[in-house]
C-alpha cells in the first residue's frame, strides 16, 4: 500500500527539537546540583541558584519537560501512523504544544524563586497545576480522537500504552493537586497526615508507573519493531502484560512509606504488590528484545537499535530493583540512601533518556524529509551511545556504594548501643561517590550535547561523509513497504 | 477502617490476584509463534506464546502476596496469622536493646563527674552519644557557630561544672535578651555599641561609649551587671571576655542590641534518658578541662 495519508508532522518536528533542548537544560540543571553536593560552594550563596529550589527544576525539567515532550511527540506520530489517519486537529495539537511548553517555562520561573507545595514531582503552585489539567486534557482530546476515526480494525499496542498514560496522569495529577489557594502563588493540599503521603506516593509512584513506565513503553513497541524491521515477538505477551501493568501499578504507592505512620495493613499491601509488579515489567522487557530475534548482528552494526535494546536492559534492571527495594527489610537499609536516587536514575537515564534518545535519532530524519538512518552523522550517534551509557553506569554504580554506605553506617551501633557514626561522618564519607556521579552525568549531558549539534546538522540538511548506514530500513525511501 | 471498607481492601485485594492468575490461564499455550495478520504502519505482530519461566516468575510473586498477606496484617482489618504489627516490632527491639544495654548504662550512671573524665569506655560512650546528639549544633568538635556555645573554651554562660551541664542536657535553656532599638533609638543602639566593645577591652569611640554607658546602665545593668561580667543565674553572657555568641563585629553587636535574642537549646529528657545524660555531662564537661 502506498503512503497518501497527509499526516501532521509539524507539532511532531516541534516536540522533538524541544526534547532535546529541554533534556540539555533539565540534565545541566542535574549536573549543576551534583557538583553542588560535591562542592557546596557552587551554591555561590545565591537563594535561587540553591540546591533546594534547582533540585526540583531539574526533577520537573527531566520528568516533564524532556519526557513530555518526547511522549507527546511521539505519541502524535505513532498514533498517526498507526491508525493510518492524520490528527483530529492541527489546531489543538498546536495548543498541547505551546500550552505544555508554557508550563515547562513557568516551573523554570517559579521554582528558582522559591514556590513550591513541597509534593515532590508536583511542586508547581494551582494556578499551572490549572493549566497542567487543561493542557493534558487536550492532548487526550487529540490522541483519542485520533484513535476514533483510525483507519485500522485494531488499535496497535504502542496506543494502550500512551491512552493509558493519558488517562493514568491526568487522575493522578488532579487528585494529588487538589488544593486550598491562599494566594496566587500559595495553596494548602486538601489531604492532611498520613492521608497526605499516602495521595502524594500514589501519585509520585504513578508518575513512575504511568508517565516513566507505561508512555515510554508505547514508544519502546513503535520504534524497536521499526528500527529493527522485526515483527513483535508476542501479541499476546503485550496483552496480558499491559492489563497486569496498568492494574498492579496504583497498588505499588505505599511502599515509599514503609516504617511510617502509614497502616500496617497498606505496607504490606504496597510491598507485596510491588513485588508482583515485577512479572508484569519484565514482559514489556522480553517482548522488546525477543523482536530482534532473528537480527541480532544489526546490534553490531545500528548505533539507533543499540540504543532501544540497551535501554530494556535498563529498565530490566531497574524493574527487578524497584520490587526488590519494597521488601520491608531491604528498604529499611535502602531508604533516605543515596541508593534510591541510584535506582531512580538507573530508570531515568538508562531506560527513559535512551530509549527516547534511540526514538529521536529514528524519528528527526524522517521528519525532516530524509529517510529513515540518515542523521547528519551515525558515528557521533556511536560516540553518544557510548557516552550515555558510560555515564549511566557510573552514576549508578557510585550511588549503590553510596547508598549501602549510608545504610550501614547509620544502622552500625557500638557494643554500648550508641550509634557508631554521626550523621556528617556519614555525609563526609560519602564525597567519593558524589565525584563519580557529578563525572558520570557530565559525560551524559557531553553525549546530549553531541546529540543537539548531531540533530542541527540534520535540520539543516547537511549529511556527513561516513559508509553507508547499514541498518535496513523496513520502510522504504517514500514510506511504502518494502 | 470501618468493616464495609475493609471488605473493599480485602475483595479488591484477592479479586485483583485472582483475576491475574486467570488472565495467565487463560493464556497459557506452548506452541505459536505465527502471524498475527496485523498491520500497523508495516509493524507485524507475531503471536508467540508467554514464555513459561516468566508465567511461572508471575504466578511465584502471586502465592508469595497471598502466604504474605495470610501471614502479615495487610487485608483490610485481617490481623494475620503472625500477630505483627509494626509498633509491636519497635517495642521488642527497645526491649531488647534496653535489656541488652542496661548495665553497662547503670555502671557508667554511677560513676562521679572526675570518674566519668578519666573512664576510657565513659569517654568513648559520652563522645558517641554528643556526636549523634549534639554535634548538629555545637559541631562535631564542640567548638559551636553563631548561636551555638563553644563547649571547649572553658567560658559557660549558664555557669561551669557537670550539674548545670546536666541541667542543660535535661531540661534545655532559653536565653533572651529583648530587643531595645526601640527605647534606645538608633544613637542609642551605636552608642551601647561602643561602650559594650570598650567593655571587652576592644577598640572604640570613647565619645559614643561614654553616653552609651549612662544608658547601658539604664537598660542592659539588670541582667549583665555593672562591671559586664554577666549573670549565669539569667543566661546573660559576659560581656569583657570578647566571646561573641551571635558575632563580635560592631554590626553585629548593635543588630543584637537592637532586635534582642532567643537562644533556645532543647530539652533532650525524652530522648535520652537520666543516665546517659548524665555520661553526655561528664563528656561535655572534660572537654574544657
Amino acid at each position: 500500500m502506498t503512503e497518501e495519508t497527509p499526516y501532521n508532522l509539524e507539532v511532531v518536528r516541534w516536540f522533538a527539537v524541544m526534547t532535546v533542548v529541554w533534556g540539555i537544560v533539565g540534565m545541566a540543571v542535574g549536573v549543576l546540583i551534583a557538583g553542588q553536593l560535591a562542592w557546596p560552594a557552587l551554591n555561590f550563596d545565591t537563594s535561587w541558584l540553591s540546591y533546594g529550589r534547582l533540585r526540583p527544576l531539574h526533577t520537573n525539567a527531566v520528568i516533564f519537560a524532556f519526557g513530555g515532550c518526547a511522549l507527546m511527540g511521539t505519541a502524535f506520530y505513532v498514533v498517526q501512523r498507526t491508525c493510518r489517519t492524520p490528527l483530529i486537529s492541527h489546531g489543538l495539537a498546536k495548543v498541547v504544544f505551546f500550552g505544555w511548553n508554557l508550563v515547562i517555562l513557568l516551573a523554570a520561573i517559579t521554582l528558582p524563586m522559591g514556590l513550591t507545595t513541597t509534593k515532590e514531582y508536583a511542586e508547581l503552585e494551582w494556578p499551572i497545576d490549572i493549566l497542567i489539567a487543561v493542557v493534558w486534557v487536550l492532548f487526550g482530546v487529540v490522541f483519542f480522537g485520533t484513535i476514533m476515526k483510525r483507519k485500522i480494525d485494531h488499535i496497535y499496542v504502542a496506543n494502550w500504552f500512551y491512552g493509558a498514560l493519558i488517562i493514568g496522569v491526568a487522575v493522578l495529577h488532579i487528585f494529588n493537586s487538589l488544593a486550598l489557594p491562599v494566594t496566587l502563588t500559595k495553596s494548602y493540599s486538601i489531604y492532611s497526615g498520613a492521608m497526605d503521603a499516602m495521595m502524594q506516593w500514589w501519585y509520585g509512584h504513578n508518575a513512575v508507573g504511568f508517565f516513566l513506565t507505561a508512555g515510554f513503553l508505547g514508544i519502546m513497541y513503535y520504534f524497536v519493531p521499526k528500527q529493527a524491521g522485526r515483527p513483535v515477538y508476542s501479541y499476546r505477551l503485550s496483552i496480558v502484560h499491559f492489563w497486569a501493568l496498568i492494574a498492579i501499578y496504583v497498588w505499588a504507592g505505599p511502599h515509599h512509606l514503609h516504617y511510617t505512620s502509614l497502616p500496617d495493613w497498606a505496607q504490606s499491601l504496597g510491598m507485596v504488590m510491588s513485588l508482583v509488579l515485577l512479572a508484569p515489567s519484565w514482559g514489556g522487557m522480553i517482548n522488546g528484545i525477543m523482536t530482534l530475534s532473528g537480527a541480532w548482528d544489526k546490534l553490531r552494526t545500528d548505533p539507533i537499535l543499540k540504543f532501544l535494546i540497551v535501554s530494556l536492559s535498563f529498565y530490566g534492571m531497574s524493574t527487578f530493583e524497584g520490587p526488590m527495594m519494597s521488601i520491608k527489610t531491604i528498604n529499611a537499609l535502602s531508604h533516605n540512601t543515596d541508593w534510591t536516587i541510584g535506582h531512580v536514575h538507573s530508570g531515568a537515564l538508562g531506560w527513559v533518556a535512551m530509549v527516547s534518545i534511540g526514538a529521536m535519532y529514528h524519528l528527526i530524519p524522517l521528519l525532516y524529509g530524509r529517510d529513515q538512518g540518515q542523521m547528519y552523522s551515525v558515528k557521533l550517534i556511536n560516540l553518544h551511545f557510548w557516552l550515555a551509557t558510560l555515564g549511566t553506569v557510573l552514576y549508578i554504580a557510585s550511588m549503590w556504594v553510596n547508598g549501602l554506605l549510608q545504610g550501614l553506617m547509620w544502622r552500625a551501633t557500638s557494643v554500648d548501643g550508641t550509634l557508631t557514626y554521626s550523621f556528617a561522618e556519614a555525609v563526609e564519607a560519602s564525597f567519593p561517590g558524589y565525584y563519580v556521579r557529578f563525572i558520570g552525568g557530565s559525560i551524559f549531558l557531553l553525549g546530549m550535547l553531541i546529540m543537539a549539534f548531531n540533530v542541527y546538522k540534520t535540520v539543516r540538511g547537511e549529511r556527513r561523509t561516513e559508509e553507508p548506514a547499514p541498518a535496513t530500513p523496513l520502510v522504504s525511501p517514500g514510506g511504502a513497504n518494502a | 477502617m470501618s468493616s464495609a471498607w475493609s471488605w473493599f481492601v480485602i475483595v479488591g485485594t484477592l479479586g485483583s490476584l485472582i483475576v491475574f492468575a486467570v488472565l495467565l490461564f487463560a493464556n497459557r499455550r506452548t506452541s505459536g509463534g505465527e502471524d498475527t495478520g496485523h498491520d500497523y504502519d508495516g509493524i507485524k505482530e507475531l503471536d508467540n506464546p508467554l514464555p513459561m519461566w516468566w508465567v511461572g516468575m508471575f504466578v511465584l510473586t502471586i502465592v508469595y502476596a497471598i502466604g504474605y498477606l495470610v501471614w502479615y496484617p495487610g487485608l483490610g482489618n485481617v490481623q494475620g496469622t503472625a500477630g505483627w504489627t509494626s509498633l509491636g516490632q519497635w517495642q521488642a527491639e527497645v526491649d531488647r536493646h534496653d535489656e541488652r544495654f542496661a548495665p553497662i548504662y547503670a555502671r557508667l550512671a554511677a560513676m562521679s563527674p572526675e570518674e566519668l573524665a578519666s573512664d576510657r569506655v565513659a569517654q568513648q560512650v559520652g563522645r558517641r552519644l554528643f556526636l549523634n546528639h549534639c554535634s548538629t549544633c555545637h559541631g562535631v568538635t564542640a567548638q559551636g557557630g553563631f548561636g551555638f556555645p563553644n563547649l571547649t573554651d572553658g567560658e559557660w554562660i549558664w555557669d561551669s561544672g557537670f550539674d548545670k551541664v546536666k541541667h542543660a542536657v535535661l531540661n534545655g535553656r532559653n536565653g533572651i535578651m529583648p530587643p531595645w532599638g526601640a527605647a534606645l533609638g538608633d544613637q542609642g543602639v551605636a552608642d551601647v555599641t561602643q561602650y559594650t566593645l570598650s567593655l571587652a577591652g576592644r577598640e572604640h569611640d570613647a565619645e559614643a561609649a561614654q553616653r552609651g554607658q549612662a544608658q547601658y546602665n539604664t537598660l542592659c545593668v539588670a541582667c549583665h551587671g555593672a562591671d559586664g561580667s554577666g549573670n549565669p543565674l539569667l543566661g546573660a553572657p559576659n560581656l569583657t571576655n570578647d566571646i561573641w555568641l551571635y558575632g563580635g563585629s560592631a554590626d553585629e553587636i548593635a543588630f543584637t542590641i537592637k532586635n534582642g535574642r532567643n537562644g533556645n537549646m532543647p530539652s533532650f529528657a525524652d530522648v535520652l534518658d537520666e543516665q546517659k545524660a548524665h555520661i553526655l555531662a561528664g563528656y561535655v564537661t572534660s572537654l574544657s578541662q
